[in-house]
């Protein structure tokens, strides 16, 4: 028996969710107010448990390391938010919005979670509404729907290329409501740097004010860590800046496993790289694919004729054109999930069909969808022998309105217009589905400690569908978490405020000195990005969209090269106990530079190809999904927890068997 | 890809601490291609200063792509620089020449007081809107259905154009004031022109405009420099809908 | 400011309605300046209401500049205001100091010998020589061409100073719609310039025919 226990409740799967929230444990009102929950993370899953713990009666306590908790970088999301309202009367409904989310995830994710997400999406909607969220909406005044990758209906509720700013928004709103009433301390600008164990249980955490380089002591009954996800291990991601894995490593180091690592969402809408000294990616809404078609040259002398400005995209017919992924995916077209979208987008590349310098783009295309559009408000408008130039401007029009703001950010990035040439994506590393470990409950195995939002592991699998990682952030800050830590809450009641002044504590602080101190001592010769971008290339050639295991072994190698000079050879100017932004993306790459080397051990030890991750040695040979991925559920259906062994290469694995008993498991087919 | 790149100088202010007194320090960078962002370009100084074991210039940023908010640089006399409906984050080299000299100086504000070098602390920003950036609900997610009460498009459109706003300041920034009414009037429209926000609109202005002028920004005289200026053309028709909103509030009351 | 504002921007209106018959005919001018010199609801009511406004939106005006001004202690080092804000709106205080200097000259050259005569003096009679002395006496003040310049100058900087106030004032009385606002600009503008420009060809009137 695996020392994994995923307590899932027993019964029906619709019914599951509901008898555990009958028969949880609650604790009373009076208590909660002698209860602190540390929340580190302000994102939505962050922002909305900070806020619903407070609103609860908790004594809340939120951390996050920008300068408001307005900025996490949930804020980013564009495209939209998935919930299973069925508004536009396509047949959808919570065991579809399951169906879809299991199938999306390549059968790798925990079915009573994931039907649980499906069960209160409707309520987000409702909630965010309330709250005052701006969602697109119709001329009736009902809100509009826009359809995703992946799914055969229109589910997706959005307000424009910004959902995620707007939902953030909502939940920093329901903050601010607790910050004002004094519910909620906030800790801007704060970054968390280990977690305190005692007896077995989280009892608080250490943080470094980034102002001033102060190192405190925070004590809890629980924390709660909705710290994001780890793309930046890659260096170059659609993440920001300061996204990282320091939060959830620290509490792998200390006891919590962590899940599937190795599952990494590389997103095919992507503004591809223009040069080495780039410092982030930009995402360019998957929404874009509901217009844009997607294709490269058929023939290869008319890329190189592009590649050398010869010849413009514009000039190429239709029939030279080769929209592959109608092609190879005529049931799904250019809606298959991220993960296809990406690969073919690679397989492509490869082959040298590249349209851009560097070989790695291909065309998104809008001007069948401005023809379209543009004919049909032509005929709204009563405008029967509109011209060809007109109807281009009312399809333009359209297309503005839909996605104004996204073609408006490729234009200031790529000097070029969307509106009139194709725009060249490419994919980039974009979202982690792995994380820590979590139970039903979203505990993970150190008691007291739970994970919520990108940070825990639970949902999607090996694949995230498009507009679920907001639908997840709030459904576990809102909906989920706020009930099921009152589960162990309950039995704390009796433990009163909890002292720093313990030698956990003192342990905790002075190891974080310790290594803050080694970091600044060392005043090698070369800065932090060096190393990270350095690992960050290891990773996207070897561990990236496709992986084989001569590739990982050396990854695995080559990571720990490049941790040990960083450990001898690391440049940090300034000083410890003063803003010092060198030192604090220092902390950052340490750590992933140990996550980067259990990353590759994963992806080595999932001898198959699942989802986002796929392995060389696991196609499918022959018949009609000759080429494709191909998943082995006889000897890998299961969920890789890696127990830290004092060594990130040394973790001991777990497995948590994958029951699928309401779904049939079947080769993932979206042709 | 550019073969050639632009060689410039730059002078930023670099400023210790909050009490140290700061000042503006020259810098050459070279070979800055066109295609590069803004921040890229300060990339590449700081990687120049760290390997001269010299301290990098701190600046905020986070998404690097216009939405967190969190960039905030005073470039050549505006806000976010020259090009307009941009962050500084997504401003190119392409806006500059070979030879330039750029200016680089964190956002002026009394209630915006400098951390370090280009980073200032927006802490009021978030203190305004604790005072009532919110609508009073739960977030129990038993309210009624989201379709329940319809919402014209167009209040619907203005609320979201509203909300666009992502929080840097520029407006506090670009205002010979140091006014944050853009910023305030965007917070107190969003919720203002929806159904569920105007029950408690009128207390909203009040007390949000109070925390406004106890953070010690300045008062609006109708330049119009933020709405220019703001990377989300944030539109003064927000400030005229909370200057209504507060008028008529300070009257009832 | 946009109250006060708004109420000198209608007395100005007046004020100009009542200089221009001076233009017109020297009798009709004479007996509305009797009138209004005389009767006691706007020598008594209206009068002290014209001078609270007038002080109100001098020293709200210079508090406001203050306290702006201190929400901004360290001034950029390089800053490119004329980018985003047009000058009139930068610079009211200056345009406003102006008209205000302007009005003690106004003052000194009408209003005080007036007060003299009717309250020192006692002569609410209007008569001088036998006939109403008002259109003389405005006449006689525009003999000296450096006046007449001194009268010129002060009205640009009204003209300046109304350009933005007058729109001004409806924004932050919170009066703004899409519909109305683009009348209310150009009804500004013209206001901005009419007036003005109308003192001006009012003095120079009286200044040419001599």
């Amino acid at each position: 028996m695996s020392v994994l226990n995923s307590k899932v409740p027993e019964g029906p799967i619709k019914d599951k969710w509901t008898n555990h929230k009958n028969k949880i444990n609650l604790v009373n009102p009076a208590n909660k107010r002698l209860i602190d929950v540390i929340v580190v993370g302000t994102g939505l899953a962050g922002g909305a448990a900070a806020a619903s713990l407070a609103e609860m009666g908790y004594k809340v306590k939120a951390f996050c390391f920008q300068d408001s908790p307005r900025r996490a970088h949930s804020i980013a999301a564009q495209g939209g938010i998935n919930a299973a309202k069925n508004y536009q009367n396509d047949g959808d409904s919570v065991y579809r919005l399951f169906y879809d989310t299991v199938k999306g995830g390549d059968y790798r994710g925990r079915e009573a979670n994931v039907y649980r997400l499906a069960e209160v999406s409707a309520n987000i909607i409702d909630q965010c509404v309330a709250q005052g969220v701006p969602f697109a909406r119709e001329y009736g005044g009902l809100l509009d729907n826009r359809s995703f990758g992946g799914v055969l209906v229109s589910r997706t509720f959005y307000a424009k290329g910004q959902t995620g700013q707007q939902l953030l928004l909502g939940a920093y709103s329901a903050m601010n409501r607790q910050i004002g009433k004094g519910k909620i301390e906030m800790f801007n600008r704060h970054e968390m740097l280990d977690l305190v164990v005692v007896d077995g249980k989280a009892r608080g955490i250490i943080v470094r004010n980034h102002v001033n380089g102060e190192i405190s002591r925070h004590s809890a009954h629980a924390v709660v860590l909705a710290t994001g996800g780890y793309g930046n291990v890659f260096f170059l991601s659609t993440n920001a800046m300061g996204s990282n894995v320091t939060a959830a490593w620290k509490a792998h180091k200390k006891g919590a496993f962590f899940a599937n690592p190795c599952y990494t969402q590389i997103h095919p809408t992507c503004i591809p790289r223009s040069g080495d000294y780039q410092s982030k990616l930009t995402l360019m809404s998957e929404s874009l694919r509901n217009d844009g078609r997607i294709w490269v040259p058929k023939n290869i002398e008319d890329v190189e004729a592009i590649r050398s400005g010869k010849k413009k995209p514009t000039e190429l017919s239709e029939d030279e054109r080769d929209y592959y992924l109608e092609r190879r995916y005529p049931a799904f077209g250019n809606l298959v999930p991220r993960d296809v979208a990406s690969r073919a987008a690679k397989e492509r590349c490869d082959a040298g069909y590249g349209v851009n310098q560097t070989g790695e783009a291909v065309y998104l295309d809008f001007s069948s969808a401005i023809q379209r559009y543009g004919k049909e408000a032509a005929t709204v408008k009563g405008e029967k022998n509109a011209t060809k130039e007109r109807i281009t401007e009312l399809g333009e029009e359209v297309v503005r309105t839909k996605y104004g703001n996204l073609f408006q950010m490729y234009e200031k990035i790529v000097d070029d217009n969307p509106y009139k040439t194709p725009m060249m994506i490419y994919p980039a590393v974009h979202y982690t589905m792995g994380g820590l470990w979590v139970d039903y409950n979203l505990m993970t195995t150190i008691p007291g400690c739970y994970a919520a939002g990108e940070a825990n592991f639970s949902d999607h699998g090996a694949n995230r569908l498009g507009a679920s990682a907001l639908m997840q952030g709030l459904a576990d800050g809102y909906f989920v978490l706020p009930y099921t830590i009152g589960d162990y809450l309950a039995d704390e009641i009796r433990t009163g405020p909890i002292s720093t002044d313990t030698p956990e504590f003192e342990a905790a602080e002075k190891a974080v000195r310790g290594q803050l101190e080694t970091l600044m001592n060392i005043q090698g010769t070369k800065s932090v990005d060096h190393f990270h971008k350095r690992l960050g290339k290891v990773m996207w050639d070897k561990v990236g969209m496709s992986r084989n295991a001569q590739g990982l072994t050396e990854a695995i190698a080559e990571i720990r090269q490049i941790r040990e000079e960083f450990w001898k050879d690391v440049k940090i100017p300034g000083g410890l106990n003063e803003f010092n932004p060198e030192l604090a993306k220092a902390t950052k790459v340490a750590d992933f530079l140990e996550l980067g080397e259990l990353f590759a051990v994963d992806a080595l030890s999932r001898n198959e190809s699942c989802g986002g991750h796929f392995r060389e040695e696991s196609v499918e040979l022959d018949g009609e999904q000759k080429g494709e991925a191909k998943r082995d559920d006889v000897n890998f259906k299961y969920v890789a927890a890696w127990e830290w062994n004092e060594d990130p290469g040394a973790a001991n694995l777990h497995k948590e068997e994958l029951e699928f008993k309401d779904i049939e498991l079947k080769q993932r087919s979206y042709k | 890809m550019s073969e050639k790149g632009m060689n410039l100088t730059l002078k930023i202010w670099r400023q210790k601490d909050s009490k140290s007194k700061g000042k503006m320090e020259t810098y050459p960078v070279t070979n800055i291609s066109e295609h590069m962002s803004f921040l890229e370009m300060l990339d590449v100084l700081n990687e120049q200063l760290v390997e001269e074991g010299k301290e990098p210039v701190a600046f905020d940023h986070d998404c690097r792509e216009g939405i967190c908010g969190m960039c905030s640089l005073h470039i050549n006399g505006e806000a976010h620089g020259p090009d307009r409906r941009v962050t500084t984050c997504q401003l190119h080299m392409r806006m500059f020449n070979d030879g330039d000299t750029i200016h680089i100086e964190p956002w002026r504000a009394k209630a915006f007081p400098v951390i370090k070098d280009l980073i200032v602390d927006r802490s009021a920003f978030d203190r305004i809107q604790h005072a009532g950036g919110f609508i009073s609900v739960n977030t129990s997610g038993n309210t009624i259905d989201a379709n329940a009460i319809p919402i014209e498009k167009e209040d619907a459109d203005e609320a979201f154009n509203a909300a666009t706003c992502i929080g840097c300041g520029a407006c506090v920034a670009s205002c010979k004031n140091a006014s944050a009414m853009l910023f305030v009037g965007a917070k107190i429209s969003q919720f203002s022109l929806l159904p569920q926000g105007q029950v408690e609109a009128k207390n909203r202005a009040l007390n949000m405009v109070k925390q406004m002028d106890l953070e010690g920004f300045g008062n609006c005289t109708n330049t119009g420099a933020c709405e220019v200026q703001c990377p989300k053309g944030i539109s003064l028709d927000n400030i005229a809908r909370m200057n209504r909103d507060f008028l008529s509030a300070s009257v009832k009351k | 400011m946009a109250l006060s504002g708004l109420f000198l921007i209608v007395f100005l209106l007046q004020h100009f309605s009542i200089n221009l018959m001076s233009v017109f005919s020297a009798d009709l001018f004479n007996e509305v300046s009797h009138f209004m010199g005389t009767n006691s609801v706007i020598q008594y009511a209206l009068q002290p209401v014209l001078i609270f406004g007038v002080i109100f939106h001098l020293t709200m005006g210079m508090y406001l500049e203050a306290k702006n001004r201190g929400a901004r202690p360290q001034k950029y080092a390089y800053n490119k205001a004329g980018a985003s804000a047009s000058w009139m709106s930068r610079n009211m205080i200056i345009t406003g100091i102006m008209v205000m200097l302007f009005l003690g000259l106004h003052f000194y050259d009408f209003w005080f010998p007036e007060i003299k005569i009717k309250f020192i003096d006692g002569d609410w009679s209007g008569m001088e020589n036998g006939a109403y002395r008002y259109w003389d006496h405005t006449h006689h003040k525009f003999v000296d061409p450096i006046r007449v310049g001194l009268y010129c100058a002060a009205f640009v900087f009204l003209a300046l100073h109304l350009l933005h106030g007058f729109q001004s004032a409806f924004q932050s009385m919170g009066w703004r719609h899409q519909k109305y606002t683009p009348v209310v600009e150009k009804v500004g503008y013209a206001y901005a310039i009419i007036i003005p420009l109308g003192f001006i060809v009012i003095a120079l009137y009286h200044h040419l025919i001599h």
